[in-house]
C-alpha cells in the first residue's frame, strides 16, 4: 500500500532508509524542523538546518521516488532562549516560499515554560501573517497532558486560528478526544517506549475513526523505527480493517492536510 | 469499521500479555532483591514516588472500566491548571469570542 509518512527527520537517517521505505511504498514524507540532539549557537547553524531541509534533503528523496516535504521553525526545546528564537523566527521568512515548505512546525512546548509559551505564541503570528499550515510538537511523557491542554488554550483563544489547518503530533490515549473534539488534525506517533505502539494505534483508530487522524515514525536520530507506518498497516490488517479505511490514515490524510498548504500534489505511480 | 469478537482478541493477545506481565513481575523483583541486597533497604524519596505510581498503575490494571490505557496516562501525567496563562501574564491578544459550550465531550468515540 503507498503511504505517506508525515513526520520524520531525515537528516538523522542514512539513505539505506530512504531505499527502504520506497521499497514498503513510502510515496511522500514531510520533515518538520526539529531539535538536533544538541542546543545550536546561532542563527546562521538555523540558516544552514534550513537549506539542508529545503534544498538538500528533497534532492536525496527524490532519487528513491520519494516527494520531500519540510516545516520550519525553532523547536520548542531550544525556545527555551528567547532571544534567539526571535532571530530564527525573524529570518524564516526567507524559506517560505521554497517549493516544498508545507509552513510552520514543529512548534509547541517540551517543559511547559513561559518562555516556550512565549515563543510559540510568535510562531503562531508567524503562521498567520503568512498564511502557512501549522505542525505541532506536543510534550513527551509526564509533560504531554499539561501542554497539550496548554497548547489547545493558546489555539482556540485566538479567533485567527482556523483549527483546520493546524495538526496536532504525538496525540495519546489522554489527549486526542480533545483535539480531534476541537476540530483539529490529530496525528499518532509510532515511537519505541515514549510515544505509541502500531497496536495502540489502532485502538484509537478503532475508538474514533479515521477522520482526521494521521500516523507517522517520526524517525529520528535516537531509538526510533522510520518504517513504523507500515507496521501500524500490517496491524490494521491483521485485526481485518477495510483497506479503505487503512489507507484514509495513513495516505489519504495527510495528501489532504498538506494539499491545504498548496503546494502538495499527490503523488502519481 | 469492523469489530471482533472479544474471544478472538483474548486468543491472539493471550501470550503476549501474559509475557508483559511477567516482564512487569520480574521488573519490581529486582528492585525489591537489589534493596534487600543492598546496604539501603529504603529507595531515595523521588525512586519511591514512582516505585508507588508503576502499584498504582498496576491497580488500574484491576479496573473494569474500558479506560484503563487512558487512566494510566492520566496517573503519570502533570497536573494542568486552566489558569496557567495569568500565572504567566500571556493573556490571548486576538481572543476569539466566548462560547458557552466549550467543554469538549467523551462522545467522539465511534
Amino acid at each position: 500500500m503507498d503511504f505517506i509518512d508525515p513526520h520524520i527527520h531525515m537528516v538523522s537517517r542514512t539513505t539505506d532508509d530512504y531505499a527502504t521505505l520506497a521499497r514498503m511504498g513510502c510515496v511522500a514524507i514531510s520533515e518538520p524542523a526539529f531539535w538536533a540532539g544538541f542546543d545550536r549557537g546561532s542563527a546562521d547553524g538555523f540558516r544552514d538546518y534550513f537549506e539542508q531541509l529545503t534544498a538538500v534533503e528533497p534532492r536525496r528523496a527524490a532519487q528513491f521516488g520519494i516527494q520531500h516535504h519540510s516545516w520550519l521553525c525553532i523547536n520548542a526545546k531550544e525556545a527555551e532562549n528567547v532571544s534567539l528564537s526571535r532571530e530564527v523566527i525573524a529570518m524564516i521568512p526567507e524559506f517560505l516560499d521554497r517549493p516544498g515548505v508545507l509552513g510552520i512546525g514543529e512548534i509547541g512546548l517540551n517543559k511547559n515554560t513561559k518562555n516556550e509559551a512565549t515563543v510559540f505564541l510568535e510562531h503562531l503570528d508567524l503562521a498567520i501573517e503568512h498564511d502557512q499550515l501549522i505542525l505541532i510538537h506536543t510534550p513527551h511523557l509526564e509533560d504531554k497532558y499539561q501542554g497539550t491542554r496548554m497548547i489547545l488554550d493558546m489555539l482556540c483563544d485566538d479567533s485567527r486560528i482556523n483549527p483546520d489547518r493546524v495538526l496536532v503530533d504525538h496525540v495519546e490515549e489522554h489527549t486526542i478526544a480533545e483535539v480531534l473534539d476541537r476540530g483539529f488534525w490529530a496525528g499518532m506517533t509510532l515511537y519505541p517506549v515514549t510515544k505509541c505502539t502500531p497496536d495502540r494505534a489502532a485502538d484509537m483508530i478503532e475508538r474514533f475513526g479515521g477522520e482526521r487522524l494521521l500516523a507517522n515514525s517520526a524517525g529520528d536520530w535516537g531509538v526510533s523505527k522510520p518504517t513504523a507506518v507500515p507496521d501500524l498497516i500490517f496491524q490494521m490488517r491483521r485485526r481485518g480493517h477495510d483497506e479503505s479505511l487503512i489507507r484514509r490514515v495513513v495516505h489519504d490524510n495527510p495528501a489532504e492536510f498538506f494539499a491545504k498548504s498548496g503546494k502538495f500534489f499527490e503523488p502519481v505511480r | 469499521m469492523k469489530s471482533r469478537a472479544a474471544q478472538t482478541i483474548l486468543d491472539e493477545s493471550y501470550l503476549e500479555t501474559r509475557a508483559k506481565l511477567l516482564e512487569v513481575a520480574a521488573t519490581l523483583d529486582r528492585i525489591d532483591r537489589a534493596r534487600h541486597a543492598g546496604a539501603q533497604l529504603e529507595l531515595a524519596a523521588d525512586a519511591s514516588v514512582r516505585r508507588e505510581q508503576l502499584i498504582s498503575a498496576i491497580r488500574i490494571l484491576l479496573n473494569d472500566a474500558p479506560r484503563r490505557a487512558e487512566d494510566i496516562q492520566q496517573l503519570f501525567s502533570r497536573h494542568y491548571d486552566p489558569q496557567w496563562r495569568d500565572t504567566f501574564g500571556l493573556l490571548p491578544e486576538h481572543a476569539a469570542p466566548a462560547t458557552s459550550s466549550e467543554t469538549p465531550s467523551a462522545s467522539r468515540e465511534s
